[in-house]
């Protein structure tokens, strides 16, 4: 590639004539799969110099994760490395396991993408930073212990003496993600890969802990590997970008120019398929005028820009101002009947053994009209799920009334929940455990129809295939198994028996978030045009905001248990009142790093003024 | 089950005559790899074990002999003997078989004392306890999957009730629970059946290991979204039952019950060797051994083929749960990398779509 030196204005320049830190030279990953060696990645090449973050981006499958495990020698048995891989200019590859050992931890550390697992529950995490410091370096425990509480300083750690005698389930999710840093890095390694470091993070903490690598980044002059599949990711924290497809890298580049000029047909799907906050397309399908996400925010919070001109933020205040007013002109009143009417809802989960009832829900008022999409949004543990498995009838309604087209649900009985069943279908949120792995996928299609006795027979087969039509997947795949099918072909599945006894309520519990950018894309626009043309309501629960955007009519807001602000998406989008709601806007990264930059700015001057 | 019959038949009917897909639709259906179902994937990999492929091989051709040889509901087998026969001795009872040059002689196995031939008791013996050990087999995974799914299912006052029933049947030892139930059944029934009899209580003692293991399997299915799915459509919590979840833990079923019934063989075997199991004249493996072991310095032959053919259906009905354990488990992976070729690469750019399409694949 003769791009791999191209240098970015912002990023720290590689000095000319020094050696990168990481050089990696015709790599290939094969995996053993039936006496078959079947290529994971092939032919790889780039480098890394110190205090640059190399960014590798790919769908899942297409083998960034593996690559980068083959530079520590971390793959299973059943795998074959070629090429060369040298670090400080020795070689990686064919090392012994002794010196591999050595190299692990000191000379390359890893940051892993779900810290619960990464971290032993059964021992402080103090003592495995601590554990880390000793194996690489001659120190007494004082001393490592001195330095295991500067590492928890480092990352910012609200309370280091306490975190350092804490065991990992005693942090939050933020705080653990910060002890495996601090951990991986209290040798001052000299290449750090970071493996989807913030993917199980709710994302104002991923807000918080990109803030961190990018502070950390500057202060240590690491060489960082950051492997991701989020573009909004990539666009905060990279230099440069290397874009992986089946094993190959079909792009390299600084992160400017894959932005602005991606030129690789695969890397502009990609681009083009993230969806963007701010970004929904109106009914003709046409590009809806953006939201100015950072217009609104500004205004919001009456805070200034270093890099824009006062008078240039203002009149962009004031064209979102205008395009709210018009918006709500537009608007069309609520009429009919509401499908779901939430008023005062309270959703306990029963007391279990010798741990008590929880209330996950309070207070919860909401209404959805005919044909309405209303996004129910918030990070994990609001209560969002709960909210959409009470609307089924999974959950008992502890107070208030839910209404379900007028039918109260609340301490139904039985036979109410009956026919309560083929008013609503639900999407679920895994594809491969929702359905059952040992149903052709049309039985699974057929069997709410066949239960409620709408079908039989031929008229059952034939509805099986219309609706395997509506959701565009070949008839043929009637007799499959969901083991046969890919991600998204599977929720498509689920999809179809959600929709097979025409529900009025559907229910959507964030049914993209385990698929692939491209085939969420697919999977959002087949549900957006299935819910015009067949008219359902639907609550669409999810943390993403950028998929809440493309679909939903209104939006709802939550944060522990409680729903804090609602309203259409325009008035959401464009004038958030509530400081979390601002809070959680600014916190979305931005798949563009120059308004990245404009909303890291602003979420600090937020953050400052909700301090202060 | 009926009704999920009926939808399995309209399915069938359906499988053959297959609609062409609809074309232009998805890009994937074109040039794709046919999946295998579960099933085609387990007996793949159970007939790459090679030990359990013989162990079945094995097992099957001990049963052939045994019940060819013996007879079996009044059929008359081929050997000339019956078990009960009294023969005069030949060659002082020890027995004729000849490897080389091979000839089976008199009595291949030898005869007792009485002059009985050790081959057709024996055989005798091989039907009876392998009899039984189906009967404890299925008997006792009949009732541990119905009281392990209830349990777990259902869980609260139900599974409480059941799993402290089967806390109670534990602490029994099983060797005593059966032999009452033995005593009790063998002085109640007519002498034919009663080794069935026997089978049958005993496996009503034997269920309590199944019953935990589909608790715990059912525990972590039932939270499944499948399962929450099947709820939303209206199914019935039979249907969800034996519909959506049982099919899913046919494996840890089969492995165990398969397991459990090696050892139902040696219970069996314990039961008769202590004369609480099997009683004369009916003959069983076990009370072969009880009955001859004063003769083990004198006439050890009448000791050893019983025993060998213990060892021998043991063994093999391990080597058969063992081999279909490893069958279920994905986990277990077997690869050589000498022996690995390489497989065609396949190009980032993959079908000669329109630029910037993905593939939903």
């Amino acid at each position: 590639m003769s791009d791999v030196f191209d240098i970015s204005d912002e990023a720290p320049a590689p000095h000319a004539g020094q050696v990168p830190v990481l050089q990696v030279r015709g790599l290939s990953v094969d995996f053993g799969v039936d006496k078959e060696w079947v290529p994971a990645a092939v032919d790889l090449d780039y480098e890394v110099a110190a205090g640059e973050v190399l960014a590798i981006v790919g769908e899942s499958g297409s083998g960034k994760s593996a690559s980068s495990m083959a530079l520590l020698g971390l793959l299973p048995a059943n795998s074959r490395v070629r090429g060369s891989v040298k670090l400080n200019g020795r070689e990686l590859l064919g090392l012994s396991p002794a010196k591999l050992r050595q190299l692990r931890g000191n000379d390359v550390a890893v940051i892993f993408q779900e810290p619960m697992t990464a971290m032993n529950p059964v021992y402080t995490i103090g003592f495995q930073i601590v554990e880390t410091i000793r194996l690489h370096n001659a120190v007494s425990p004082d001393e490592a212990k001195v330095r295991a509480l500067r590492m928890l300083e480092l990352v910012e750690m609200p309370d280091p003496e306490k975190a350092f005698r804490s065991y990992p389930h005693q942090l939050s999710g933020g705080q653990r993600q910060r002890a495996m840093i601090a951990q991986s890095l209290s040798c001052d390694p000299k290449l750090v890969i970071a493996d989807e470091p913030t993917t199980a993070l709710d994302v104002t903490v991923q807000a918080e802990i990109l803030d961190l690598l990018r502070n950390l980044r500057t202060k240590l002059d690491s060489a960082i590997v950051l492997i991701t599949h989020d573009m909004g990711v990539v666009a905060d924290l990279a230099d440069r970008i290397a874009v992986m497809r089946r094993g190959h890298i079909v792009e390299t580049g600084t992160a400017v120019e894959i932005f602005n000029n991606p030129r690789h047909e695969y890397t502009q799907a990609l681009l083009a398929a993230v969806p963007h906050l701010g970004m929904a397309q109106d009914s003709t399908g046409a590009a809806a005028e953006d939201v100015d996400i950072n217009a609104a925010l500004a205004a919001a919070t009456g805070a200034s820009l270093e890099d824009v001109d006062d008078a240039e933020l203002r009149r962009r205040e004031r064209e979102n101002a205008e395009a709210l007013a018009q918006a709500e002109a537009e608007a069309e009143k609520a009429a009919g009947t509401p499908i779901l009417q939430l008023s005062g809802v309270a959703i306990d989960y029963p007391k279990q053994g010798r741990v008590p009832a929880f209330r996950a829900v309070e207070g919860a008022s909401l209404a959805i009209y005919p044909g309405q999409v209303l996004g129910l949004v918030g990070e994990s543990g609001s209560g969002k799920t709960t909210i959409g498995r009470a609307a089924v009838g999974l959950l008992p309604v502890a107070a208030g009334s839910l209404k379900v087209a007028g039918q109260e649900i609340a301490g139904a009985k039985r036979r109410q929940l009956q026919s309560l069943r083929r008013q609503v279908g639900m999407v679920f949120q895994d594809p491969s455990s929702s359905l059952n792995p040992r149903l052709p996928i049309g039985e699974s299609i057929g069997e709410p129809m066949y239960l409620a006795g709408t079908a039989k027979g031929a008229a059952l087969q034939h509805r099986i295939e219309t609706l395997l039509d509506q959701v565009e997947l070949p008839r043929s795949y009637r007799n499959r198994y969901p083991h046969e099918l890919s991600g998204g072909q599977k929720q498509r599945v689920g999809i179809a028996r959600a929709l097979a006894l025409k529900p009025q309520l559907m229910v959507a519990d964030e049914p993209t978030s385990a698929l692939d950018v491209s085939v969420q894309a697919k999977v959002l626009e087949l549900f957006r045009n299935l819910q015009r043309e067949l008219g359902f309501a639907c609550l669409f629960v999810t943390h993403d905001l950028a998929v809440i955007d493309v679909l939903a009519d209104r939006i709802c807001v939550m944060q522990r248990g409680r729903i804090v602000e609602q309203g259409t998406r325009d008035e959401i989008l464009r004038n958030p009142q509530e400081p979390y709601t601002q809070r959680l806007l600014a916190a979305v990264p931005l798949p563009d790093p120059d308004k990245q930059r404009e909303r890291r700015e602003l979420r600090a001057q937020l953050l400052a003024i909700e301090s202060s | 089950m009926t009704t999920a019959a009926k939808t399995d038949k309209a399915l069938a009917k359906l499988q053959k005559e297959p609609k062409p897909p609809k074309p232009g639709k998805s890009g994937t259906a074109a040039g794709e790899k046919a999946g295998l179902s579960q099933g085609q994937i387990v007996r793949k990999r159970f007939l790459g074990n090679t030990g359990a492929v013989i162990s079945l091989v094995l097992l099957a051709l001990i049963l052939l002999l045994a019940y060819s040889a013996g007879g079996f509901f009044g059929i008359p087998g081929w050997w000339k003997y019956t078990h009960n026969q009294v023969n005069d001795l030949v060659n002082g009872g020890a027995p004729t078989l000849q490897l080389f040059p091979f000839s089976l002689g008199e009595h291949p196995f030898g005869q007792d004392r009485l002059g009985r031939d050790t081959f057709a008791q024996t055989m005798r013996g091989v039907q009876i306890s392998v009899a039984v050990m189906f009967i404890i087999g299925l008997v006792g995974g009949f009732v541990g999957v119905v009281i392990g799914a209830a349990a777990g299912y259902f869980r609260g006052f139900v599974e409480s009730v059941l799993m402290r029933l089967t806390d109670v049947v534990i602490i029994i030892p099983l060797i005593i629970l059966a032999a009452v139930l033995g005593q009790l059944a063998g002085s109640r029934v007519p002498a034919g059946v009663q080794p069935y009899v026997l089978g049958l209580l005993v496996g009503v003692a034997v269920w309590t290991g199944l019953a935990r293991l589909v608790r715990a399997e059912f525990l972590s299915l039932r939270e499944r979204e499948f399962v929450d799915a099947a709820r939303i459509a209206g199914a019935s919590s039979t249907r969800i039952i034996f519909k959506h979840i049982l099919p899913n833990a046919v494996g840890v079923i089969i492995v165990s019950v398969t397991l459990s019934m090696s050892s139902a063989i040696l219970l069996e075997t314990s039961l008769s060797y202590i004369g609480m199991g099997v009683k004369a004249p009916d003959v069983s493996l076990g009370l072969l051994i009880s009955q001859n072991q004063e003769a083990f310095s004198t006439r050890p032959w009448l000791f050893w083929w019983p025993g060998m053919f213990i060892v021998a259906i043991c063994l093999c009905v391990n080597f058969i749960g063992d081999g279909l354990r490893d069958a279920f488990d994905p986990r277990q992976k077997k690869f050589n990398s000498k022996r690995a070729k390489d497989a065609p690469v396949q190009s980032p750019v993959p079908t000669p779509s329109g630029p910037g399409q993905l593939t939903d694949a």
